[in-house]
């Protein structure tokens, strides 16, 4: 009874966690049909710079309950640079291009991304332990877990409803929703597209830096700690259904508790079975879970 | 005379929408049909399903006597019924002559009711002969995404026929072609399959093209057929009048909102 | 006599000179050009691929798979030629891809990509749990014999040359056969192809195979020039390597990702033995450059000269 407990509270914490970064992922292609690989270096930028900003802080001796928002405060400030500067310096000339080849594009940006990083920080490790101590444990039953699991599975629902009332609730969601429909028509229509797409992005980079930020206090912050993540953020992407919110959602969900019973059950699968889900998925739902319906074509 | 194709209470359903609303007919063999109807009638719908690119919802699909019902487009094709499209496909990076000879090679490799029929001639040859045979000479080396819409057009069909059909559907093979030319390319595409008696049956919003080009017309009215007789006669018949060609004696037709 | 074909008689040259080359340039010449056309062969496959409109991002799993495969003939089956190890290694690779070609033929664009990647992750999680085939650190491989003299660097050079001579010749000869003409048309307008008769997924499911064979027989290359066969030949960032190499290539002419594979080692080298923090910012920016103003590739600036000319 514990086991099944345990499997099912490190899956919502471990979906929680994905659905973060997936979110991210899921709007931009929504909207911009990128499927954007120099995601997982966002994710690092925004672990590095909550490694940066906490450690700062914490050295001027301010008071250590600070560190939280200084987590948020990362993410807002490796969005709002980062976004507008990528699309404005680099994709926007890419626009209308296939998708596979956007693919292409993002993961050279990725590579260089990964470099600028180690430019910036170096090659040591660090660490931004403040907002993790801080809030110590609490028992569920038989088991212990840490309190600030509770922020990211918080954290996860806020990404969560905020981008549903965001999309559905408010004029802008509707703009946006016109651009992911169909780009050429809401153009004509007199929405600014482009502006919609540089919205898009900063929205989409901020959530990849707030993955990343969040989670810097439970791991070591080092080079190449995106490069796994990228993987794992399409594979939910790619089961949920690409572009697709609920879609996203759900694929953390599944991801995240077929993850948490293999580590409990199955430990040898444990590094594949999300792509084994995908794989299976796929096999039966060829474009994932929740797909738009298509015009016909003859 | 024998059906070359017969369908028997062919139905198709979207959801709320019927598409296709229990078509019962024969098709005799080396005639011309024309497939008439407003917008939405089901005339599409009716091509897609006979070629196996939709599955129906109820009912058959005889060709020669052979259940094609549940055959793939690729199998209905290899059997001897071709078509051209709406939009014209094609294969936009690859010049006319490229186009061609696609079909040509998939030809020269099969069997059957697909074997070429003209022994001793290359492909390259079998290329240039058909692009001679539809006036395409000029285009041969331009890309097929380059070309103007007419040409795009007869490419499609010629495409169609490169395979060597016994029935040949064309969907609105004159759209998008302006008024001074479309006799020239019914007259072309007719034409050159003359000789082999093949049966066509197109779809056509023209009534000119319809009166000269056809012995028999398929009057399609919300996925049912409301007419199936001799050219003249359905042309005549006061449903087509009223559903199909709008030209009821008396007063214009309102529809109300 | 029939007379050769440019290209043909390009690769005849190309083979000739590589083989007189071989005993005049340095060992790490030999060696850095035997790794380059080994994952030059997987770029080729990757060519095919993208003829017909596909690009995976998966290769990894067969490359892994004809390394793997190759090391293992001598550890299981106790055979030390480097020949056979290059055919089983081949083989295993074109075994797998026509098992998991059922799938993957089903599936364009993105979800292509997506899904090899899944499979090629999926090998990885594999070979990192397998204890028996060493896990992370993966196990050494040593070729005993080439064709029955004892193996030497040049030997596998040579053979390494030979292989991708056959390779690059087969593959310009499919793409000017049926099937070869069959691919642009599919990555055109695949309702069309099987509206005229022939089979997409029995395309695209070859296709599949052929870029897996070249994959694995490359995967086998590499395990005999470098002697260490390691679960990183199966990762992501390995296939996504060998995209790039044919991305910089261009699909232009079979011999196109053999020279891009060249010129990528010798710039990782240089690159990284002069500043190892940044050569992964070289090869991204490199790539950038290519897909934005050169979008068929480096080889489409030969071929605009002759064309000139």
């Amino acid at each position: 009874m514990g086991d099944l407990l345990a499997v099912v509270v490190d899956g919502l914490i471990y979906s929680s966690w994905l659905f973060v970064i997936a979110a991210g992922l899921t709007i931009i292609y929504g909207v911009m049909r990128i499927l954007n690989m120099a995601h997982g270096s966002l994710y690092a930028l925004g672990a590095y710079a909550a490694a940066s900003l906490v450690g700062v802080w914490m050295r001027g001796g301010q008071p250590p309950f600070g560190t939280y928002l200084l987590l948020v405060a990362a993410a807002l400030l490796v969005g709002l640079v980062m976004g507008p500067l990528v699309e404005r310096g680099l994709l926007r000339f890419t626009y209308g291009r296939d998708e596979v080849v956007m693919v292409l594009v993002t993961y050279a940006l990725f590579l260089v991304l990964e470099d600028v990083i180690k430019l910036i920080w170096g090659v040591e490790s660090y660490f931004v332990t403040e907002p993790y101590g801080l809030l110590g444990t609490f028992e569920l039953g038989p088991l212990s877990y840490p309190v600030y699991s509770g922020v990211l599975v918080l954290a996860a629902v806020v990404v969560g409803l905020g981008l549903r009332w965001g999309i559905y609730g408010t004029r802008y969601g509707k703009l946006l929703v016109a651009v992911i429909h169909d780009r050429e028509m809401a153009a004509a229509l007199g929405i600014d597209v482009r502006r919609v797409f540089l919205v898009t992005f900063t929205l989409g980079t901020t959530l990849a830096a707030l993955g990343g930020a969040l989670t810097a206090p439970t791991v070591s912050v080092v080079p190449g700690m995106g490069v796994e993540v990228i993987v794992l953020a399409f594979a939910v992407v790619v089961i949920g259904g690409m572009g697709s919110m609920q879609g996203a959602a759900l694929g953390s969900l599944i991801v995240g508790v077929v993850r948490s019973a293999a580590v409990h059950y199955l430990p040898q699968v444990e590094l594949f079975s999300i792509y084994l889900v995908m794989a299976l998925v796929l096999a039966f739902r060829p474009r994932g879970l929740f797909v738009a319906p298509e015009a016909r074509k003859i | 005379m024998p059906a070359v194709l017969e369908v028997r209470g062919l139905t198709k359903t979207f959801g709320a929408v019927t598409a296709a609303a229990d078509i019962t007919l024969d098709v005799a063999e080396d005639t011309v049909v024309g497939l008439i109807g407003s917008n939405g009638a089901g005339k599409t719908t009716f091509v897609n399903l006979v070629t196996g690119y939709l599955k129906p919802s109820a009912g058959s699909i005889l060709y020669r006597g052979r259940d094609i019902t549940a055959l793939t487009p690729r199998q209905v094709t290899r059997l001897g019924i071709c078509r051209s499209f709406q939009s014209p496909q094609l294969f936009d990076s690859l010049t006319a002559h490229e186009n061609l000879r696609v079909g040509v090679d998939i030809v020269a490799r099969g069997t059957g009711a697909f074997a070429s029929s003209a022994a001793g001639q290359s492909p390259g040859e079998a290329v240039e002969a058909m692009l001679r045979r539809f006036q395409l000479d000029a285009y041969r080396d331009a890309p097929a995404g380059t070309l103007p819409e007419g040409v795009r057009k007869l490419l499609d069909i010629a495409m169609a026929l490169v395979v060597k059909p016994q029935v040949l559907l064309l969907d609105e093979p004159t759209s998008g072609v302006s008024s001074e030319e479309k006799f020239g390319l019914m007259d072309l595409v007719l034409g050159a399959i003359r000789a082999e008696k093949v049966t066509v049956l197109f779809v056509e919003h023209d009534m000119e093209i319809v009166r000269r080009y056809t012995h028999r017309i398929l009057a399609f009215y919300e996925g049912r057929i409301i007419a199936d007789a001799p050219t003249a006669e359905a042309l005549e018949n006061s449903e087509v009048r009223r559903f199909v060609i709008g030209d009821e004696p008396g007063r214009p037709q309102e529809k109300p909102c | 006599m029939r007379r050769l074909d440019r290209t043909t008689a390009v690769l005849l040259g190309a083979l000739v000179a590589l083989l007189a080359l071989g005993p005049v340039l340095p060992k790490w010449a030999v060696f850095l050009v035997t790794v380059a056309l080994a994952k030059g062969l997987v770029a080729l496959g990757l060519l095919v691929l993208m003829r017909a409109g596909l690009v995976s991002f998966g290769q990894g799993l067969y490359y892994a798979l004809g390394a793997y495969a190759a090391g293992m003939t001598v550890q299981a089956l106790g055979v030390g030629d480097a020949v056979p190890m290059l055919l089983l290694g081949t083989a295993v690779a074109a075994g797998a891809a026509g098992l998991l070609g059922l799938l993957l033929a089903r599936y364009r664009t993105i979800f292509f990509a997506m899904l090899s990647l899944a499979f090629s992750m999926i090998l990885y999680g594999l070979l990192v749990k397998s204890s028996a085939l060493g896990s992370t650190d993966g196990f050494n491989v040593v070729p005993r014999t080439v064709l029955g003299l004892a193996a030497s660097r040049g030997g596998i050079y040579g053979l390494a040359v030979i292989c991708c001579f056959a390779a690059a010749l087969g593959v310009h000869l499919l793409l000017g056969s049926p099937l070869g003409r069959l691919a642009p048309a599919i990555r055109d307008n695949e309702l069309r192809v099987e509206y005229m008769g022939a089979s997409v997924r029995n395309a695209v499911h070859l296709f599949v195979v052929l870029a897996a064979a070249l994959a694995g027989l490359g995967g086998g290359i590499t395990a005999l020039a470098v002697g260490h066969i390691d679960p990183e030949m199966a990762y992501w960032t390995t296939s996504g390597e060998f995209v790039f190499v044919a991305i910089l290539s261009g699909t232009g002419s079979p011999l196109a990702p053999f020279a891009g594979a060249i010129l990528l080692e010798l710039l990782r080298s240089f690159a990284y033995e002069y500043s190892p923090n940044t050569w992964q910012m070289v090869i991204g920016g490199a790539m950038l450059l290519v897909i934005l103003f050169l979008p068929a590739g480096l080889w489409s600036v030969f071929a605009r000269r002759r064309r000139a000319a």
